[in-house]
């Protein structure tokens, strides 16, 4: 049993290592744990009537829909933002490269009231939708708006750094064989970018599904049609129904796990496969 | 510049018609998508005039909800550093088995929603679960109350300091420590006098990221917050309140000092990527 590790000279680790599994487990996983004992005493039949109830059905659509198509959204246009501050020189490159980090900084409710106030029929954006019949606040469309911003650096800062490390040499022999640019990027550039492109579409998703803040301003909240799970979750707690708050919250959890094991193997495929480059 | 300036063409590069389509479309798309909605909290708490705005920071619960933002970052942060120095040491300068395991926990709360990281804590202490009672009759209040709201900040911020400092302290190995042990240093004065000057900047942009999330966070402390004016409202919370009330220019005004911070972060982080690039670690992640 002692060969669990590797011996070392450096001081400490029983000190750290159990500092980090004591302070992990009552944050994180005592309180997770508290979560799945609650759902285990609704019982198997209350459990499936709560999980599979219409509203909450259509609000885990509404959030996992929303969340797919932003960060399909992201990918494209992340990948072009990704590839111009990489390879472009133009002034106000780094002003723009710096910015890109925004959503990550700004709170979640700052954006959501901002965002509201943007795409209401008013406002600045709104108002230029509006004569044409798009309503983009408080409907569905506006949930995707929200996630589009939330999820954007995830796809730029998962993608950059793989294409500041592409070998350029690779193109040129794309050239010099006859391929055109476009079967160059598409054929050979791209390719090489896959494992990071999925990864980034992977956390940009992860982190849209959860999302509450940003969203619940700009969503109109309307049941059955704009209201994210999140939301959900939190009017059944309103409503003191702590077996209806859990049970979502539970199906959100095994979603969300699932998710972080496929982004950890797709960094481990990706890492696998091109180590070598 | 001086490249598409030449009249030689890059056989490995884009032609200048589509150099100059593709960085438009990346900027019309970060105008509308990260600068509008910025420049927008800033035109709509100006646009009442400045009295509207700095009204806003007069009344009493806007003040509380400062006040109870800087409380709650200033013990989650330095809570939440401690565990992340202690976790970088123990995963990064050691080799056990179920290290990855242990990365993918502590990793764990960045892809959990924040209203279950909220509802967990009210599972665990509120007044139907097994706790509550017992806490109540000793007097102790944890959820609707301070104690609460840092639990769920905590759990919201866990990894972000962990997750700055691991790669970094993995990055550079174990051998200055090995030097300085033989050199006849203590475990203390190793760590305080080479691994701490080594990560000091991965440290500090990993302390700023946690920050900024621990002050603007919404969704678990609004679980758990109980929503009392002047006594649980953080400034988001205070923020929502002001903005459900139909009182835009009060709600923007909060607003921007949140942005503000999000800006002196983002401009933080921007010096210490440029200055300090190489010890701020390769490869980072959020």
């Amino acid at each position: 049993m002692k060969n669990w590790r590797q011996p070392s000279v450096l001081p400490g680790f029983g000190l750290t290592l159990g500092y980090t599994l004591l302070y992990l487990t009552l944050i994180i996983l005592v309180p997770l744990a508290a979560l799945v004992w609650r759902s285990t005493g609704i019982g198997w039949g209350p459990f499936w009537a709560l999980a599979f109830d219409q509203r909450t059905l259509l609000a885990l659509r509404v959030s996992f829909g929303a969340a797919l198509i932003a960060a399909a959204i992201n990918v494209i246009f992340g990948v072009v933002v990704a590839w111009v501050l990489v390879r472009y020189q133009f002034p106000g490159r780094r002003l723009l490269d710096a910015i890109i980090d925004l959503p990550f900084a700004l709170p979640t409710a700052v954006a959501g009231i901002s965002l509201a106030a943007l795409y209401a029929p008013k406002g600045w954006v709104g108002q230029i939708f509006a004569p044409l019949g798009i309503k983009i606040a408080f409907t569905p469309l506006g949930i995707v708006i929200a996630l589009i911003f939330v999820g954007l650096p995830f796809v730029v800062r998962t993608v950059q750094p793989v294409m500041a490390e592409l070998d350029r040499e690779l193109e040129e022999a794309a050239a010099t064989l006859g391929a055109n640019r476009l079967q160059t990027l598409s054929m050979v550039v791209l390719p090489t970018l896959v494992p990071a492109i999925l990864t980034g579409f992977a956390l940009a998703f992860a982190r849209a599904v959860g999302e509450y803040g940003s969203v619940i301003f700009i969503a109109g909240n309307v049941p059955y049609v704009s209201e994210i799970a999140p939301l959900l979750i939190v009017i059944r707690l309103e409503e003191f129904n702590y077996a209806g708050a859990t049970s979502i919250a539970c199906i959100m959890l095994i979603i969300s796990f699932v998710m972080l094991l496929v982004i950890n193997m797709l960094q481990m495929w990706s890492r696998r496969r091109y180590s070598n480059v | 510049m001086s490249e598409t300036a030449s009249r030689y063409r890059d056989p490995a590069g884009e032609t200048a018609f589509w150099r100059v389509i593709l960085t438009l479309i990346a900027v019309a798309f970060l105008g509308i998508v990260v600068v509008l909605p910025l420049v927008t909290v800033f035109y709509e708490a100006f646009r009442k005039g400045s009295d509207a705005f700095f009204e806003a920071f007069q009344e009493p619960d806007a003040i509380a909800a400062i006040r109870l933002t800087l409380t709650v970052a200033a013990i989650a942060v330095p809570l939440n550093l401690v565990f992340g120095v202690a976790a970088a040491w123990a995963v990064a300068k050691f080799e056990f088995r179920g290290k990855t395991f242990l990365v993918t926990l502590i990793d764990l709360p960045f892809s959990i929603s924040p209203v279950i990281s909220g509802l967990v804590y009210v599972l665990l202490f509120g007044a139907q679960s097994y706790l509550g009672p017992i806490l109540k009759s000793q007097g102790i209040q944890i959820i609707f109350a301070l104690p609460g709201m840092v639990l769920a900040t905590i759990f919201v911020t866990f990894p972000f300091i962990a997750r700055e400092l691991i790669p970094l302290m993995e990055e550079q190995g174990t051998g200055d420590e090995e030097a300085a042990l033989s050199l006849g240093a203590s475990g203390w004065q190793t760590f305080w006098y080479v691994t701490l000057p080594n990560v000091k900047w991965g440290l500090l942009y990993g302390v700023l990221l946690c920050n900024a999330r621990a002050m603007g966070e919404f969704g678990a402390v609004s679980v758990v917050s109980g929503h009392v004016r002047g006594l649980t409202e953080t400034m988001p919370l205070h923020i929502e309140i002001l903005y459900n009330e139909y009182n835009f220019a009060a709600a923007f005004a909060v607003a921007t000092l949140l942005a503000l911070l999000a800006l002196v972060t983002l401009a933080l982080k921007t010096i210490l990527e440029l200055r300090y690039g190489d010890e701020i670690a390769a490869g980072r992640k959020h």
